[in-house]
C-alpha cells in the first residue's frame, strides 16, 4: 500500500497548496499572476481568488481548500486594516497554526514588522526574487499529514 | 494530529466542521495516512446526495454555469458540495486552479464547500479521490454534489462518470467540439447544454447536437438499455415501443450562464433525470455499477502494491530486468515466481 512508505508527519508526497489572494479593492492583479504562474512551475498546487476578495472570502477560501500557505497580495495601501481580518478569521477556524501567511506588495517596513508580528510569516517587496518566495515557502510551510 | 483522533475528525465531520471536511478531503486526495479508515467510517452516513457532473472544453463556461447552478439550488435552501478539477501540469505536477475566480455565489455562505482538486498526474486515481471526495460531501450532509472538470480525456471521463447526472457543456459555433464529442462523451451525457445560447450559432449547435444523439439513440435501441443497463420492460424482439417510452433521450438545452437564463430549466432537467433513473430502477443499477467498478479498482490497486512490494523485496525490478535480459530466467518464470506463493496459500485457505 502506497501509504505504507510515507512516513509520519515527515516527507510530504502531496504537492505545496497556495491560495494566492488578492484583498480589498486594489485591482492590480498582474504580480498575482505572475506568483501564480512561478508557484506552478515550481510544483505547487495555486488556487487563484480572483480580485476584490474580502477577507472572511479568502478566509472560507483557505479553510475549505485546506491550503498550506494564504499569499495575500496587496498593493492598495489598506493593508493594516485587511491583513488582520484574514488573520483573525484563520485563527477562528483554528487553522492559523498550520497555515503559512505571506503577503506580497507595498508595505512600508514598519507596517511589515507589525504584520509579523500580528502573524505573517513574511512580507515580500517589489522586486523580490521569485527563487526567494518559493524557496521560503518550501522551508517554512508546515508539516501537517 | 495523532492516529488516535481519526475518529474525531469523522465525528467532527458528521458534526458539520467545514475545517474536518476539508481535512478529510486532504487526506482523501493524498491518499495519506488512515483515509481508508476515514471513508470507511463516511460510508454508513452516505448515499442521499444527488450528484451531478458537468463537463465540457475549456472556456465552454462550465464555472460558470455551476455557479448559476449553486446560486439556484441555495435558494431552494439546499446546501452544495462542489469539486472542481483542473489539469496539472505533466512536467512539475503543479496547477492553477482558477475555477474558485468563477464561484462568487459561493463566497460568505457555508450552505456551499467549493473544493478545487488538480489531476495530479495519478492516472485513474483520480477518480477513486473523486469518489471518495463525493462521499465525504454526502455524509457532511450536503444536498447536491456537483463536480465540474474539463472533458479532456479518459481520465476526467471517469470523474464525470461517477456522478448519477452528467451534463455535456458546448459552446456555440464550436463545430470541433461536437466533432470531439463523437470520441466518447457523447455516449456518458444524459443531458446536453449549449451554453453562451445569446451568441451567433447556438441553435445550429444545439441542431448539429441533437441530430448527433438521435443517431447514438438509434444505435443504442439497437444494443441493450441504456447505459448498459436493461431496461425494465424492454423485450428483445417487439421491444421498440417500450423502450422508447421508458428510455431516457438525452435533451439539448441551451443556457446563458453569465445571466442565468436557463438555469432553472437546467435545474429541472436533471431533477426529472433523477426522478428517470429512480423510477426506473436505473438510479440502483447505476450504483451498483459503480460499487463494483470501485471495488475492482481497489482491488487492482491493492494487488498491484503487494506485488510492487514483494518484487522490491527481491531487489527491484530493475534487477529482475536484467536477469531477464540476460536470459537467466524469463518473464513468466518471474511472474510465477512471485506470484506463486501468493497462489499456493489461498489455495490452501479455500481448502
Amino acid at each position: 500500500m502506497s501509504a505504507d512508505h510515507e512516513p509520519a508527519g515527515g516527507e510530504r508526497e502531496r504537492p505545496i497548496r497556495c491560495l494566492v489572494a488578492k484583498v480589498g479593492l486594489d485591482g492590480h492583479d498582474r504580480g498575482a499572476h505572475v506568483i501564480s504562474r512561478a508557484f506552478r512551475d515550481a510544483g505547487f498546487e495555486v488556487i487563484y481568488s480572483g480580485l476584490h476578495r474580502a477577507p472572511e472570502d479568502i478566509v472560507q477560501a483557505a479553510v475549505q481548500e485546506d491550503v498550506d500557505v494564504v499569499g495575500l497580495s496587496i498593493l492598495s495601501g489598506a493593508h493594516n486594516t485587511l491583513i488582520p481580518k484574514v488573520i483573525e478569521g484563520l485563527a477562528e477556524y483554528d487553522a492559523l497554526s498550520d497555515t503559512l501567511v505571506v503577503v506580497g506588495g507595498i508595505v512600508p517596513d514598519d507596517d511589515a514588522k507589525q504584520l509579523k508580528e500580528a502573524g505573517v510569516a513574511e512580507v515580500f517587496g517589489p522586486g523580490t526574487p521569485m527563487e526567494e518566495t518559493i524557496q521560503f515557502i518550501r522551508e517554512n510551510v508546515a508539516d501537517r499529514k | 494530529m495523532t492516529e488516535g483522533a481519526t475518529p474525531d475528525l469523522v465525528v467532527d465531520l458528521l458534526g458539520g466542521d467545514m475545517r474536518a471536511l476539508a481535512r478529510t478531503i486532504t487526506r482523501i486526495e493524498n491518499r495519506s495516512g488512515d483515509y481508508r479508515d476515514l471513508v470507511s467510517a463516511l460510508y454508513p452516513h452516505t448515499g442521499s446526495a444527488s450528484v451531478v457532473g458537468i463537463t465540457g472544453s475549456p472556456g465552454a463556461g462550465k464555472s460558470t454555469l455551476v455557479d448559476e447552478l449553486v446560486a439556484h439550488y441555495r435558494e431552494n435552501d439546499e446546501t452544495v458540495g462542489v469539486i472542481a478539477v483542473d489539469p496539472s501540469s505533466p512536467y512539475t505536477g503543479g496547477a492553477v486552479l482558477g475555477d474558485r475566480i468563477r464561484m462568487g455565489s459561493a463566497v460568505g455562505d457555508h450552505g456551499v464547500f467549493v473544493r478545487s482538486m488538480s489531476a495530479r498526474g495519478h492516472l485513474g486515481g483520480l477518480s477513486t479521490a473523486t469518489v471518495d471526495a463525493v462521499k465525504a460531501f454526502d455524509a457532511f450532509g450536503m444536498d447536491r454534489v456537483v463536480i465540474e472538470t474539463v472533458g479532456a480525456g479518459q481520465n476526467e471521463v471517469d470523474v464525470v462518470r461517477t456522478a448519477d447526472t452528467v451534463v455535456v457543456l458546448v459552446q456555440p459555433g464550436s463545430g470541433d467540439d461536437v466533432q470531439m464529442l463523437k470520441a466518447g462523451i457523447l455516449e456518458i451525457g444524459d443531458v446536453f447544454v449549449v451554453n453562451k445560447a445569446d451568441l451567433d450559432g447556438a441553435e445550429r449547435t444545439a441542431a448539429d447536437l441533437e441530430e448527433m444523439l438521435e443517431l447514438r439513440g438509434s444505435e443504442e435501441r439497437t444494443r441493450v438499455g441504456h447505459h448498459g443497463a436493461v431496461e425494465v420492460g424492454s423485450v428483445a424482439d417487439d421491444g421498440e415501443t417500450e423502450d422508447e417510452s421508458d428510455a431516457w433521450s438525452p435533451p439539448v438545452l441551451q443556457t446563458v450562464a453569465t445571466t442565468g437564463d436557463g438555469i432553472a430549466g437546467l435545474a429541472t432537467t436533471l431533477d426529472g433525470h433523477r426522478a428517470h433513473l429512480e423510477r426506473t430502477g436505473e438510479r440502483e443499477s447505476r450504483a451498483r455499477t459503480r460499487a463494483a467498478a470501485e471495488v475492482r479498482t481497489l482491488l487492482r490497486q491493492d494487488t498491484a502494491d503487494l506485488v510492487e512490494t514483494e518484487l522490491r523485496r527481491r531487489g527491484g525490478i530493475d534487477e529482475v530486468a536484467a536477469r531477464v535480459a540476460e536470459r537467466e530466467t524469463d518473464p513468466y518464470t518471474v511472474a510465477d515466481e512471485l506470484l506463486g506463493p501468493l497462489r499456493d496459500y489461498l489455495a490452501e485457505v479455500n481448502d
